[in-house]
């Protein structure tokens, strides 16, 4: 099979085709249907995707199962997978059909809403598998009209002022980008991505509007691609859009854009940022570090003082994505090995947080903290679900959570002490916010008259949660699973980056004798 | 004399159509054959469209260099006929509904794309000046088609004075460079206007022709009749001026620059380069606060003609190639969006309120969701065909050097962005209310609609060949 990965890709767009043209009315059984398309949709996705995992040969750092068509303006229709980006494949193909799963309740619209997410997933495999720079920014931007759509129509009270605000903030962040991918195409005359990888962008320092640029053409580059991807990640201080969004979004589109959307601007760092700009890259990277450590300790302090249990759980996410950045501008093996392994493991841990979320939402239709209390008595099942990835997201060793924090702290300890130690913090911190949230939801007495009529998880929720909890697991206590795979591909790109800086290095000091 | 007939034949052809449907519709003094004769008119443009765009080879040059067809003015022409004809093809309906199907309607069309014609194969200030009133005179016309609205005949007014004053500057101009270059011919110029040897008057009747011009493509600081013209004309006449006059001012203003100034490009380059930003800005800017979805549009298409010269200030190759696909595209997204405009309707009366698309997705969810894609696309959001436009000026730009214009163009495009997500704002979140837009059923409309959004879809993958055609038309223009 030459063309496995469009294969994958568009195995959703075609399903989604089909229920628009085919698909008519609006009755009970034609939601059914639209339901059951998209969960075979998906799982199909999922096992197709499978054979992508078992033909990738793990120890060839090279992009695998390359296709390559000639496009429009000199633009290349090109897409590949490596060790960085395959496990985001599997992450939003093993994903899916649980969101879709999660949305079995939805009963407005239910065709949009199941074209919108078939879309989505479309356009989440084609940004992890692209290997054309425009091809990349078409899939990456593309990702915002479904998701503004699924905001806007199925979200919460303010769930307009948070469509808006997502898109035009993400929007924003994007377009420099966009200028820096025209800057790069005219600079080395290709947008293969493959090609750019190898290619030296200058870094001769420059003066520009009366500002000395350290890494020249580079940093410049390096703050274009930076706007976008630490919006989408998203980084202190621009993280303002992901509560807002998080909180009006239904229950899936929560879990969509923790577990995968996010990761884009994590994988667009791993795959642009750090290998193209490396001169760019170490110029900047102790203000990433920093902005990491305060972006780990600022959100989780703001966690503890959430009312709503989405807002929480969003802050959460961007703290636990500041180690991710941390990790990654450590810039050394163990650093990008554990940002990848803790964005793979929070899209597991935070799409099941969400969807703990989701099960008491469904029930009592609040996220209040304050609307629950004592759930234990009634829902034992769900306490114990929701206690599993409470501490998973404390990162309690055993599982995924763990294993992620660690290697980023022990990495960016080589690099920044005070950093790691700042960080390390954090982690006390998350252990206090969940931990507290957990108490407040579902210990003590269920004293509220409103609760006692709730029901316990049902049969279909079970299994949603059941693979979640089993990666999590797994993970936890068997790491090398992710890290075999990703291992060779990191290895070469931090032999790359540290190369590349050496060969800057003497360059410039060559001029300075 | 009979080789530069046969080159200028298609406009003669077209010309002499419109003087006997004329000579016809007075004979027989009836608007009844007014709807005929609009389905001959499209017919005979689609018909012109495919001999001038399938058979047409090399340059030509007719009358000593009056009058150039060349791959430029061929591919001009081609989108001008082709829009020419839909736009007439979606009116008619809407026209005839409200008692403005006369038959000087589709003759005054057809005068002023014969106009049009000229406008982009000018290879002199004569032919251009001529060309450019011919169009402009027929538009004055059709703008106040509507006699009893005060609306109509105050767009027709005003339209026509200002008009007619950048008419005068444009002429002012082009009698400064007669003066300094010494000839009206294009090719005679470019021989005096040598960048660092240009003499002051000579850069004088520039500005002044730079003027004229943008404000035919309503460009800021020359875009204040745009948005009182749009909406208090006739809607499928809104229509038209948004989609065939915009290119043939776009192609004229492209040929003026590099057939006779084509040696001289830093000189106009920082014009142009501040117009297009001008433009850019104050479309996002001013079309947040609007109401009206036609006035709405008229800023959305300065905007977009801020893009469009982002491509022609480059000054390139590149720039022109970018230029003629942005045009094509936002023609063809224009085209759309007004078969949408023109089926918005309650109890049979045309509305243009934005308001009063609320939750129109629910009542129709097929049209709603091709003016989806039409709305992102003029956003310029990928994966539409709206955003390759854009991404094809900003390379010209970055390319010629010109990567502050880029920027502030992207930056733009996101304050532009606001107004079309309101439009999917009203359609899609938007409070149920107890009366909706009526069901349109003009099949036409749809069609047109559908057709726009597919092509803004499918157009990525190969564009359908424009982007070949440009590079030819581009390299013609420029050499």
């Amino acid at each position: 099979m030459d063309n496995l990965l469009s294969i994958v890709t568009f195995i959703p767009a075609v399903a989604a085709l089909i229920m628009a043209v085919f698909l008519r009315g609006d009755d009970e059984a034609a939601r059914k249907n639209a339901k059951w398309i998209a969960l075979f949709a998906t799982s199909a996705t999922f096992v197709v995707s499978l054979f992508i995992l078992a033909g990738f040969d793990r120890n060839n750092t090279d992009f695998q199962m390359v296709e390559d068509t000639t496009w429009l303006m000199g633009l290349q229709y090109k897409m590949g997978v490596d060790g960085i980006s395959i496990l985001f494949v599997m992450l939003a193909t093993f994903m899916m059909p649980l969101v879709i799963a999660a949305s079995w309740n939805v009963e407005t619209r239910v065709k949009e809403y199941m074209i919108a997410f078939l879309m989505l997933e479309t356009l989440m495999l084609g940004v992890f598998m692209a290997l054309d720079l425009v091809l990349f920014y078409v899939f990456f931007e593309a990702g915002l009209i479904p998701m503004f759509l699924i905001i806007g129509i199925w979200g919460g009270a303010n769930r307009i002022y948070a469509s808006f605000k997502f898109f035009l903030y993400t929007f924003l962040g994007s377009v420099l980008m966009l200028i820096a991918m025209v800057a790069m195409f005219a600079d080395a005359g290709t947008t293969d991505i493959a090609k750019l990888l190898v290619h030296e962008f200058s870094y001769g320092s420059f003066d520009l509007l009366g500002i000395h640029i350290v890494g020249g053409m580079q940093t410049l580059m390096f703050l274009a691609f930076f706007a976008s991807f630490a919006v989408k990640m998203p980084m202190w201080p621009v993280h303002t859009w992901l509560p807002d969004a998080h909180v009006q979004a239904p229950t899936a589109g929560s879990v969509v854009l923790a577990a995968i959307l996010l990761k884009m601007g994590g994988y667009g760092f791993l795959r642009f940022s750090l290998p193209m700009f490396p001169v760019g890259s170490d110029v900047l990277a102790p203000t990433v570090l920093w902005m990491s450590a305060i972006a780990i300790v600022y959100t989780s302090l703001v966690a503890l003082v959430q009312q709503d249990m989405k807002k929480l759980i969003a802050y959460s996410s961007v703290a636990h994505m500041g180690f991710v950045t941390m990790g990654i501008f450590a810039a050394n093996q163990q650093g990008i090995d554990g940002a990848i392994f803790q964005m793979i493991s929070h899209g597991f841990i935070s799409g099941a947080l969400f969807l703990c979320v989701g099960v008491i939402y469904d029930r009592m239709h609040t996220r209040e903290i304050d609307a629950y209390g004592g759930l234990v008595n009634r829902m034992p099942a769900y306490a114990m679900i929701f206690m599993f990835f409470t501490m998973a997201n404390v990162g309690l060793p055993g599982t995924s959570g763990f294993v992620g924090e660690f290697l980023t702290l022990v990495a960016v300890f080589k690099v920044n002490t005070w950093v790691a130690a700042v960080a390390t913090s954090g982690v006390i911190f998350s252990a206090a916010y969940a931990l507290w949230l957990y108490r407040r939801v579902v210990m003590g007495d269920l004293i509220k008259e409103s609760l006692k009529s709730i029901t316990d998880m049902g049969t279909r929720e079970r299994v949603i949660f059941a693979p979640l909890v089993v990666m999590t697991i797994l993970l936890g206590v068997y790491p090398a699973l992710v890290l075999d795979i990703i291992g060779p591909s990191v290895t070469a790109l931090v032999t790359n980056y540290e190369t590349a800086l050496a060969a800057a290095d003497a360059v410039s000091q060559a001029a300075s004798q | 004399m009979s080789a530069d007939l046969n080159i200028i034949l298609p406009e003669i052809l077209l010309a002499l159509f419109a003087i006997f449907a004329l000579l016809g519709g007075v004979y027989t003094g009836k608007d009844g054959v007014a709807s005929t004769l609009v389905w001959l008119t499209s017919a005979a443009m689609a018909a012109l469209a495919a001999w001038i765009g399938l058979t047409g080879e090399g340059t030509n040059v007719a009358f000593n260099g009056m009058f150039s067809d060349d791959g430029f003015s061929r591919f001009a022409k081609v989108v001008i006929l082709l829009s020419t004809a839909a736009v007439l093809l979606m009116g008619e309906g809407y026209m005839s509904k409200r008692g403005l199907l006369r038959f000087e309607y589709p003759i005054l069309v057809a005068l002023s794309v014969v106009g049009m014609m000229m406008m982009v194969s000018a290879g002199d200030l004569m032919a251009l000046y001529m060309g450019l009133e011919l169009q402009s005179l027929a538009l004055y016309v059709v703008a106040s088609l509507r006699r009893d609205s005060a609306r109509s005949t105050e767009a027709g007014l005003k339209y026509f004075v200002l008009g007619a004053l950048s008419s005068g500057i444009l002429l002012y101009g082009a009698s400064l460079i007669y003066g300094y270059a010494g000839t009206t011919l294009f090719s005679g110029i470019i021989e005096t206007a040598v960048h660092g040897d240009v003499s002051v008057g000579l850069l004088f009747g520039l500005i002044f022709v730079i003027s004229g011009m943008a404000f035919k493509v309503s460009a800021v600081p020359f875009h204040m009749w745009t948005p009182d013209v749009y909406e208090g004309a006739p809607t499928p006449i809104t229509a038209f001026f948004a989609t065939a006059p915009k290119v043939a001012a776009m192609g004229l203003f492209a040929r003026v620059m590099h057939d006779a100034f084509g040696n001289a490009v830093p000189d106009w380059q920082q014009v142009v380069a501040l117009i297009s930003l001008l433009s850019m800005f104050l479309g996002a800017v001013a079309a947040i606060g609007q109401t009206n979805i036609k006035r709405l549009m008229a800023y959305s298409s300065i905007a977009h003609m801020g893009y469009a010269l982002m491509g022609l200030a480059a000054g390139t190759a590149l720039g022109v190639e970018a230029m003629l696909v942005y045009m094509t595209i936002y023609v063809a997204m224009n085209i759309g969006t007004f078969a949408f405009i023109l089926s918005m309707e309650k109890d049979g009366q045309p509305v243009t309120e934005i308001s009063s698309l609320n939750m129109y997705a629910t009542a129709q969810p097929g049209r709603a969701f091709a003016m989806l894609i039409l709305l992102f696309s003029l956003a310029g959001v990928p994966p539409m065909l709206g955003f390759f436009g854009k991404l094809y000026v900003l390379r010209a730009a970055y390319d010629a050097g010109l990567a502050w214009l880029a920027i502030a163009g992207v930056i733009a495009s996101v304050i532009g962005a606001f107004y079309y997500l309101r439009i999917v704002f009203f359609m899609y979140f938007g409070e149920e209310q107890a009366e909706g837009l009526d069901a349109n059923k003009s099949t036409i409309l749809l069609g047109f609609l559908m057709a726009s959004a597919a092509v803004m879809v499918f157009g990525i993958i190969n564009m359908f060949g424009v982007e070949t055609a440009a590079t030819a038309a581009a390299a013609a223009l420029v050499n």
